[in-house]
């Protein structure tokens, strides 16, 4: 069961751009539901970003993420870049890594993934503290590993459309 | 460069190189944040984003409401009936005030005219609900749900019942966050209500206040109120603002370290009140903090 899409040896149909867009939007949507000081919610754009950039680095990429961390930016009442740099350099890494990860069984991934998400904070965290801002707590960085504890559900729910129905043709063995 | 008049075929054109990619978008947000942070300069742009991205935050307030509607289905008529009492018996207490209140107002002002003080400035507010905490981990922010439709501009000081909360910091169209007195960038100057020992009290960002800058044998004790006093034109002379919890006199420093709690609900939201703007008094002239500065000639600019 914890296979990796590529080990799986299913033949995934082409990603749609409308449901990327979509799932982009839904990330947004989650990231400004008012949670207030809970711990552990996690970063969801920074999640399906990452999602995308190592599934289909052609079409999600920097630019994205740059467009969504100002979106964030305004919405999370931060400095104005301070997201953008960070799903940017988010961007990068997971399209960098996007050959290699993949190969991975899912719960590796996740280890990578967890990597990715604190990287992200702590871009982040470095650049406020340079701006003066004080340290925001260990318990802050729970959300990057809440976020890769859901990355086995998120994987089947973003993969689901992508998947056709099994049925065994043994003239035709792929 | 290739054969004359051929360009190379674009099949495999992907754009720019990732990495170059990925300086380009880096030095584009350390331009934000540096313009943001520094010269204040992006308003505009932060009020274009929020504008746009207002109906997509409505919609994803309404799970957050919708709860919120439950909880209140169920409570219990009991406690709904005590409350009401309570708040009857604090509204009688408060009546007792308040019946008095304008005739010392008028008294107030008739005494100011006659020993000719300037005019006190009344002031009005409007109500205002804590919409969300923003989730900026680095930053004391609140939302509230009044913006520049109903008139609300940066400056104008938040308060509740009990005493000073914060300060607006940006007005969008229909929202405008709230910097909280324990945000670090928060200052807000204050006097000792026992003594009027006057000073300056920061946010410690950790949902506490310090009073820098306060000598170790300044007359500070534990459990003395703060107010407001008012200085900077800003803030109303004489509202509650934090109580003084724990002093250090540690004797390495010139400077007491002196820490206090708000004494206004600044981590509970609820209904808030917001002060209508006031104009600031101005700066003193630097010479008259200098005396011998001013003396030898304004050598060093700052």
């Amino acid at each position: 069961m914890m296979e990796s899409p590529h080990s799986m040896r299913r033949i995934l149909l082409p990603a749609k751009t409308w449901f990327i867009v979509m799932t982009l939007c839904a990330a947004l949507l989650l990231n400004m539901v008012p949670f207030g000081y809970f711990l552990g919610i996690p970063d969801w754009i920074a999640l399906v970003l990452v999602f995308w950039c190592l599934h289909q680095p052609l079409k999600v990429g920097m630019s994205a993420g740059f467009i969504l961390g100002l979106l964030m930016d305004v919405v999370d009442a931060s400095v104005m870049g301070q997201h953008a740099l960070a799903y940017v350099f988010l961007a990068y890494a997971a399209a960098a890594l996007s050959r290699r990860v993949l190969w991975f069984p899912l719960w590796q991934q996740a280890l990578h993934v967890l990597l990715l998400c604190l990287g992200g904070q702590l871009i982040m965290l470095f650049a406020r503290m340079l701006s003066g801002a004080d340290f925001p707590g260990l318990s802050w960085f729970f959300s990057s590993f809440t976020g890769a504890l859901l990355w086995y559900p998120l994987t089947y729910l973003l993969l689901a459309p992508q998947f056709q129905p099994q049925e065994k043709d043994f003239h035709r063995p792929i | 460069m290739s054969a004359i008049g051929h360009e190379p075929p674009p099949f495999f054109n992907r754009g720019p190189a990732p990495l170059v990619r990925l300086l380009f978008f880096v030095a584009a947000s350390i331009v934000l944040m540096v313009a943001d942070l520094r010269f204040h300069t992006l308003e505009w742009t932060r009020l274009t984003v929020a504008t746009l991205v207002w109906p997509i935050q409505r919609t994803a307030w309404l799970p957050i409401k919708a709860a919120d509607n439950i909880g209140h289905y169920f409570i219990r008529q009991s406690d709904l009936q005590a409350e009401n009492e309570s708040l009857q018996q604090e509204r009688m207490k408060a009546a007792k005030l308040l019946l008095r209140q304008r005739h010392l107002e008028d008294e107030n002002q008739r005494l100011r005219v006659l020993l000719d003080m300037k005019m006190r400035q009344s002031i009005n507010g409007q109500i205002a609900e804590i919409i969300y905490a923003a989730r900026d981990p680095f930053s004391r922010h609140v939302i509230i749900d009044k913006g520049l439709q109903q008139g609300i501009q940066a400056g104008q000081v938040i308060v509740d019942e009990h005493g000073v909360m914060g300060q607006v910091i940006r007005s969008f169209a229909r929202t405008a966050e709230v910097s909280l007195l324990t945000d670090k960038r928060q200052a807000i100057p204050v006097q000792v209500q026992r003594n009027g020992l006057r000073s300056v009290l920061f946010g410690a960002g950790n949902g506490r206040l310090e009073l820098r800058f306060l000598s170790t044998d300044a007359d500070v004790q534990v459990g003395d109120i703060l107010v407001t006093s008012g200085l900077d034109g800003i803030y109303l002379a004489g509202l509650p603002v934090a109580k003084v919890t724990k002093i250090d006199h540690d004797n390495t420093y010139i400077f007491a370290r002196i820490t206090c709690d708000p004494v206004a609900g600044i981590e509970h939201h609820g209904l808030v009140l917001v002060l209508d703007s006031r104009t600031p008094l101005p700066l003193p002239p630097i010479e008259d903090l200098s005396p011998e500065k001013s003396k030898h000639g304004r050598k060093e600019k700052r």
